[in-house]
């Protein structure tokens, strides 16, 4: 069964058509990948996918359930977990917390449990705890747990966002320009967390600009332009198709490796 | 880096961080101790400690606006007005229902208004600010219009009453150590946590599973529910309730107390109930001009200490000058 299925996606913003009756499969297997020029629709797809954005034309099937038109939190709740391009964080919460906040569709308590401390509450917010630290120590951020998490650097804001998509134990996970923003090192780091976070399996569909790090991780490669899916393979494939050549030579980006 | 600078900066921090908490504890046992007009003050700055608490909670957490919280104070004041004055209920079953009063409306104003993005919910809450001072104002009947109800009792329970002073200064300040209590529960736990978020971004809040909506109308309640208790208790120290008495001025005190004691932090709101009461007071000596020093301190306390008065620790652990400790310490958030 597949992961994830996209069928004819389509989205207008007026005369504007930034997705054109996209279709693709996500296995459950590995780690796939969306590229394309800027302004390929790429940002506008995921937005559909994580129900963001509600499609003009088309269906999103998550896990054999259609969830085109849930909203976001719902289908977070079903395990599709997105990050954005421009990092988002909680910047009145402290880096621990902000993992935290991750945790929030695997636990449950509530306004009573805040005031009542019960102890299944207690028990549960020590899991969370735990399992923050956890996660902050394997995006490499563990010295920084108590750090404002608005006093990061950009880099390490980025795999705070990704430490806390994972508390959330994800199915799928989508990454929108993971790398954007880091440096050569961090890259590095990044490329291998999202194959530990692959190998442990979640599924990862993530969108990149930096051709190195889709080509050394992603299995399979999905290539938009102008709104289109013009190429679709693994990365061997996707670097020697003549229309991708073409639509990244067309602008500024090469697909160099 | 050298070491010395960091250690001494942190240790003023901290020393920084809890003083002006410390002080205004010292002043309310000081107002215990002393009595007269002082005890009055202080009474007043801690049942606006409580409104305050409630106000932190939506818009220092949650990061929402509502000039309307008068009216949540209203709701509470009037219903123990009204159900012991007039009904001869005891004070708590009165004040529990004032409470579930001002939670109902909350949810009927807040359930609409906070599914939209914008300034939808501040308009609302502004109306509905109006909409209850009418009601005050107008239902005759049951409030006296502008007359007020007099001859409301003590708080108490049975036959046990908080009538002096100091009892009712000691009451008062257990029930704002109880909100301020409950207001760090809240602030750290997943429900805390959650309403901070969204404050922070309600996209990433969104994509983590946060129903944002049902969170800000929970965080609207929340707030609501303080106010209204801080009405009940201001009806019953002063006996007397008139419409004008939660009027918009408890709107623009509360925000003031918000912003000068420290928006978002636990001892804030309580350290700008008593700055901003005893403020005045301070000045008074001063006469014609005590207004124009008291908006200049307020001005230079806004610049100076833009966290708030709670927050003056942090904001010189983040002088430039200081390097960012690699860990930084606990609670080190504004
Ligand atoms: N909310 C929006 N309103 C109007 N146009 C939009 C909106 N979002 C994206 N677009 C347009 O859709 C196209 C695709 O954008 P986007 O999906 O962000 O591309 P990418 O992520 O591949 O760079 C762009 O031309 C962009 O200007
Ligand atoms: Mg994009």
């Amino acid at each position: 069964m597949n992961r994830l299925g996209v069928h004819a996606l389509t989205r207008r913003f007026g005369g504007l058509v930034a997705n054109d009756s996209i279709s693709f499969d996500v296995p459950v297997e590995g780690i796939s990948a969306v590229i394309g020029p800027n302004g390929a629709g790429k940002t506008t797809l995921f937005s559909m996918i994580s129900g963001f954005l509600e499609p003009s034309e088309g269906r999103v099937v998550f896990e054999g359930e259609d969830v085109t038109g849930v909203a976001p939190e719902r289908i977070a709740a079903r395990g599709l977990v997105r990050t954005f391009q421009l990092a988002q964080l909680f910047q009145n919460l402290t880096v621990l917390e902000n993992v935290k906040v991750g945790r929030h569709i695997r636990t449950k308590a509530g306004l009573w449990a805040a005031l009542a401390r019960p102890a299944w509450a207690r028990r549960e917010e020590a899991e969370t705890e735990r399992r923050a630290r956890e996660l902050i120590a394997f995006v490499g951020l563990g010295d920084q747990a108590d750090a404002r998490a608005a006093a990061l650097p950009y880099g390490q804001q980025r795999l705070l966002e990704i430490a806390r998509a994972l508390a959330a134990e994800p199915k799928l996970l989508l990454l929108d320009e993971p790398a954007a923003g880091l440096n050569h090192d961090e890259t590095e780091r990044l490329s291998g967390i999202i194959r530990r976070i692959a190998a442990q399996g979640t599924t990862v569909l993530l969108i990149e600009h930096d051709m190195k790090l889709v080509m050394n991780t992603a299995d399979r490669i999905v290539v938009l332009n102008f709104g289109r899916k013009i190429a679709e393979g693994t990365p061997t494939e996707v670097q020697g198709n003549p229309q991708v050549i073409e639509a990244y030579l067309g602008g500024v980006e090469t697909p160099h490796v | 880096m050298p070491t010395l600078p960091t250690t001494i900066s942190t240790n003023a921090g901290l020393l920084l961080r809890y003083l002006p908490a410390v002080l205004a504890v010292g002043l309310i046992a000081y107002a215990i101790v002393a009595g007269g007009h002082f005890v009055t003050l202080a009474g007043f700055a801690l049942i606006y400690a409580v409104f305050v608490t409630g106000l932190n909670i939506f818009m220092g957490y949650a990061g929402q606006a509502s000039f309307g919280q008068n009216a949540f104070a209203a709701i509470g004041g009037y219903a123990s007005a009204v159900l012991t004055a007039t009904y001869g209920w005891p004070p708590i079953p009165a004040l529990i229902v004032g409470a579930a009063g001002a939670a109902l409306c909350a949810v009927v104003i807040g359930y609409p208004t906070l599914r939209l993005r914008g300034h939808y919910l501040a308009m609302a809450t502004l109306a509905i600010g109006l909409i209850v001072y009418e009601v005050t104002v107008q239902w005759q009947s049951v409030t006296q219009g502008y007359m007020g109800i007099s001859g409301i009792p003590p708080l108490g329970i049975g036959s046990w009453e908080v009538t002096s002073d100091r009892a009712q200064l000691i009451m008062l300040s257990i029930v704002v150590t109880l909100c301020m209590a409950s207001a760090w529960l809240i602030r750290n736990s997943r429900f805390g946590r959650a309403i901070v978020a969204l404050s922070g971004s309600e996209d990433a809040a969104r994509a983590l599973g946060v129903d944002v909506a049902r969170y800000k109308l929970a965080a609207f309640v929340v707030s609501a529910v303080y106010a209204s208790l801080a009405g009940s208790l201001f009806v019953h120290i002063v006996g007397f309730v008139s419409p004008e008495v939660f009027g918009m001025h408890m709107v623009i005190l509360g925000f003031t107390m918000l912003y000068v004691g420290g928006i978002g932090t636990i001892t804030g709101p309580l350290v700008g109930a008593i700055v901003i009461n005893l403020l005045p007071e301070t000045f008074r000596g001063l006469k014609d001009y005590q207004d124009l020093v008291y908006g200049a301190a307020l001005i230079l306390l806004l610049i100076y200490a833009p966290g708030g008065l709670a927050s003056l620790g942090n904001a010189l652990k983040r002088r430039p000058s200081t390097p960012i400790p690699a860990t930084a310490p606990k609670g080190a958030r504004p």
